[in-house]
């Protein structure tokens, strides 16, 4: 690593209004190195990929080098020119057209402007070939899986020659599977000396594959480590500035329960789930864990009502809930918390008193419907002040960060005082602290009685805080682990089908 | 300090909207007619009390235009309904008297009500939902009235159309018509602000999949909105029958959604839904009734117009969407 870096950022700052985003921050990156960015949410890496994608600029003073020569990237058409390429945890990618169309999209072959379409699938399947991927270049983007639409947005980066690569959280939506092939490919793409920038907040997948990492808090770098200092409590450290004593707490007493407080028996819709049953007590934390598109999510949604069921029952303490109905299962005491915070939680736009207090404004108003201000406040206060929540009751839930918005959604499932709580990815894509603070929460209300539901595809998670793990596989509950039976391991052999799963 | 000074400023321009737009147009307006007449006629108190009567009935339409933008939605039969709402209070008012408010206001809830149903219920879009009204709901307007213009010379409610509520006995009075439009600004102001009611209208246009896993009832709140755009209709349609002492189904609020719509958007509220302000929309439709007023004081033919008011519509978004450029996107 002693060769001049292939990109080179040096004292990159960032002021916003009111608030310096970023301060006097290095960045280097060599050819055929993978270097991992990591921070907490708000710690400026989101920031600092903009700067070097073009989409915002830096303040004046620092300077950006690619292959030794100062680059001035004015905008991202510039960044592009230069090679460098960022798959976006938001793909970028249209769904209505073709792999190959979107491989090319904006520098189409054409003559006399007509398409060459022939030429562009040859050199869209030569592409993928060199990924190893069996895609068809005619493929409808929006049929593919977020893994494969993923390997179509590396795809295009490697037809742009791209030199740098940058991956904003590429695993989050993953299964275990789909990580290890694209883990594969990155090892190839870094051979073959791109360097590559991965952004991620898993520290198995860092220690696994990263070369070198730099971390940022609050807009400043705090440390560089090499492959052999990669140490996760280290990073830990450095991203949090405090030791993180323990991630997952244990407040409350495990006793066996003999109480039922939720009966799932035979539940099923239309296109993937089958027949699932399930029962939870009270006070206890249910882990559900299985590959992504097992049909987790899916049963979650059937339980609360939010999609039809098309079979079976849900007792809530005895009350059946009706097919199709969240706002009966509200009432009877079930809240969901949702996977996809942006497209099914939130209310960008209003405030964060609204927000918290959607789900019961109607219970809580006076005659007529008139909304009871005094109460909502109140509500909006308190949960600012436990779930340590950085914002005003009045601030648009839109500009928060990830995790605030995530404990904002987690405030609203809160409110109507619910018996049992499904949780769906509740740390997806939120920093250390903020997970901390809701596994503290699970915690807590276990404690109180509350039955929870957790579906995570983080295994640490479900090990560290589930009293009793279901193991779902293609629509089905196919295993049920509990007491010291519930590792990592033995929860990927039973849901990739390794192990044959034990009836019950 | 200086940072925050600034961003408060910004804070409110932007909570003014289209405020500025109104006045410097109001201004531009008094100058013109000061310089191609030689008197300044626009401010007189008569020609400002002719553009409140004038403003009032899209501000009515444009009030309950904003509860179905709101949620994303969009309300095209608001003309018709207006035109058949007109008929039914005539042809009521023939022997009934005033009882002909009444019987508007109903027919533009029943209809308000058919296209609620079919949005919310059968779940089809508002566009083509409205679209079919517009045009089914215009032949029944024609049709109640046996395709002519049915007048009555003895309205029992006129007053609504041509009266004014004395605020100095003599000296002062408010229009009826300009009364009306108030009320039903702040009535809506009410309802979206301070009810349950207008929260979930708001939630629904911000993010209809959230709200329903919310307990949002989502259906029963669109079927409202849809009402109140019915209700407004019918309330303009009194009001132009009062006015007229006569209802035409073929001519009657020909077109009328569109300066509704426009008035909305000049307003400031989002087309997809979930942002914008009842405010926004008054101060939208009086810039369309001051620019009409105004270009006909000046003398300008209605050919220029048509084509002036356009692109002054476009034009004024545009200079909204480039001044609030780096706050909420719309």
């Amino acid at each position: 690593m002693d060769a001049e870096p292939l990109l080179e950022m040096r004292g990159i700052s960032k002021t916003f209004v009111g608030t310096k985003a970023l301060a006097n921050v290095d960045l280097a990156v060599h050819a055929g190195e993978l270097h991992a960015l990591m921070g907490e949410n708000g710690a400026g890496k989101s920031t600092l990929m903009r700067i070097l994608a073009g989409v915002e600029r830096a303040d004046p003073g620092g300077e950006i080098r690619l292959a030794g020569h100062p680059v001035d990237i004015e905008d991202p058409r510039r960044a592009r020119n230069l090679g460098i390429v960022v798959v976006h945890q938001e793909l970028a990618l249209a769904p209505n057209l073709s792999v190959a169309e979107n491989l090319f999209l904006g520098h189409e072959h054409s003559r006399f402007g007509i398409l060459r379409r022939r030429q562009m699938e040859r050199e869209c399947r030569v592409v993928l070939d060199r990924l190893g991927v069996d895609l068809a270049p005619m493929e409808r983007v929006g049929h593919l899986s977020i893994a494969e639409r993923q390997l179509v947005e590396i795809a295009r980066a490697l037809l742009a020659q791209s030199r740098v690569l940058v991956l904003d959280e590429p695993t989050t939506a993953l299964s275990t599977r789909e990580t290890d092939r694209l883990f594969d490919i990155l090892r190839e793409l870094r051979s073959g000396g791109l360097a590559l920038i991965y952004i991620s907040h898993r520290m198995a997948e860092v220690a696994l594959l990263a070369d070198r990492v730099t971390v940022l808090r609050d807009g400043r770098l705090v440390g560089v480590l090499d492959r052999r200092a990669i140490d996760s409590d280290e990073i830990v450290r450095l991203m949090v500035g405090r030791e993180v004593t323990s991630l997952y707490p244990r407040t409350r007493l495990r006793e066996r329960q003999d109480a039922t407080i939720l009966e799932v028996r035979g539940v099923a819709d239309r296109h993937r789930v089958r027949s699932c049953s399930l029962v939870l007590h009270p006070g206890e934390v249910l882990g559900i864990a299985g590959m992504v598109g097992a049909g987790r999510t899916e049963l979650a949604r059937l339980l609360y009502g939010a999609d039809e069921r098309i079979a079976g029952e849900v007792y809530l303490n005895g009350t059946p809930l009706p097919p199709s109905d969240p706002r009966a299962s509200i009432r009877a005491g079930l809240a969901y918390l949702t996977e996809d915070r942006a497209a099914l939680g939130l209310f960008a736009a209003m405030s964060v008193s609204d927000n918290v207090n959607i789900a019961v404004i109607a219970a809580d108003a006076r005659a007529g419907g008139l909304l009871n201000r005094g109460r909502a406040a109140e509500r909006s206060e308190s949960t600012i002040a436990n779930l340590r929540l950085r914002a005003l009751p009045s601030a648009t839930a839109g500009t928060l960060s990830g995790g605030n918005q995530q404990k904002l959604l987690l405030a609203r499932c809160l409110q109507p005082g619910p018996r049992v709580l499904i949780l769906d990815e509740p740390t997806r894509g939120i920093d250390i602290g903020a997970k901390a603070e809701i596994y503290r929460i699970i915690d807590s209300l276990a404690a109180t009685g509350v039955g929870i539901i957790l579906i995570s595809s983080e295994l640490p998670e479900i090990v560290g805080l589930a009293d009793r793990v279901l193991v779902m596989r293609d629509g089905e509950l196919v295993a049920e682990l509990s007491g010291s039976e519930v590792t990592q391991e033995a929860i990927i052999s039973l849901a990739t089908g390794a192990t044959r799963p034990r009836l019950h | 300090m200086a940072l925050h000074d600034s961003e408060g400023h910004r804070r409110i321009l932007r909570s003014l909207g289209m405020l500025p737009v109104l006045i410097g147009l109001g201004g531009a307006i008094q100058i013109a007619t000061r310089v191609f007449t030689g008197e300044g006629r626009f401010l007189a108190a008569q020609n400002l009390s002719i553009v409140a009567q004038q403003a009032s009935i899209n501000i009515v339409l444009s009030a309950g235009m904003t509860f179905v933008i709101l949620t994303g939605g969009i309300d095209l039969s608001v003309g018709s309904m207006l035109a058949a709402a007109a008929m039914v209070s005539m042809l009521v008012s023939l022997d009934h008297g005033s009882a002909g408010i009444l019987g508007g206001l109903f027919a533009g809830l029943i209809l308000g009500l058919a296209n609620g149903s079919l949005i919310a219920l059968l779940r089809l879009p508002p566009f083509i939902v409205t679209l079919g009204s517009l045009t089914a709901v215009r032949g029944m307007a024609r049709l109640m009235g046996g395709d002519t213009t049915v007048a009555n010379p003895d309205l029992a409610f006129e007053f609504l159309g041509n009266g004014s509520i004395p605020l100095i006995p003599g000296v002062v009075g408010i229009p009826w018509l300009a009364a009306l439009a108030l009320s039903v600004i702040l009535v809506s102001w009410f309802v979206l602000r301070r009810t349950v009611l207008g929260t979930w209208i708001y939630a629904i246009g911000g993010n209809p999949a959230a709200a329903r896993l919310s307990g949002v009832p989502v259906r029963r709140v669109l079927l409202f909105v849809y009402a109140v755009s019915g209700v407004c209709a019918g309330l303009g349609g009194v009001m132009s029958a009062a006015r007229l002492y006569a209802a035409n189904g073929q001519q009657l609020g020909q077109s009328y959604e569109l300066d509704a719509i426009a008035a909305v958007i000049l307003g400031g509220t989002s087309f997809v839904g979930g942002i914008g302000s009842i405010w926004g929309t008054l101060v939208g439709a009086l810039i369309i009734a001051v620019l009409s007023n105004g270009l006909i004081l000046v003398g300008v033919s209605d050919v220029w117009q048509m084509i002036v008011k356009g692109l002054v519509i476009v034009g004024a978004v545009a200079l909204d969407r480039y001044r609030s450029r780096g706050g909420a996107r719309t």
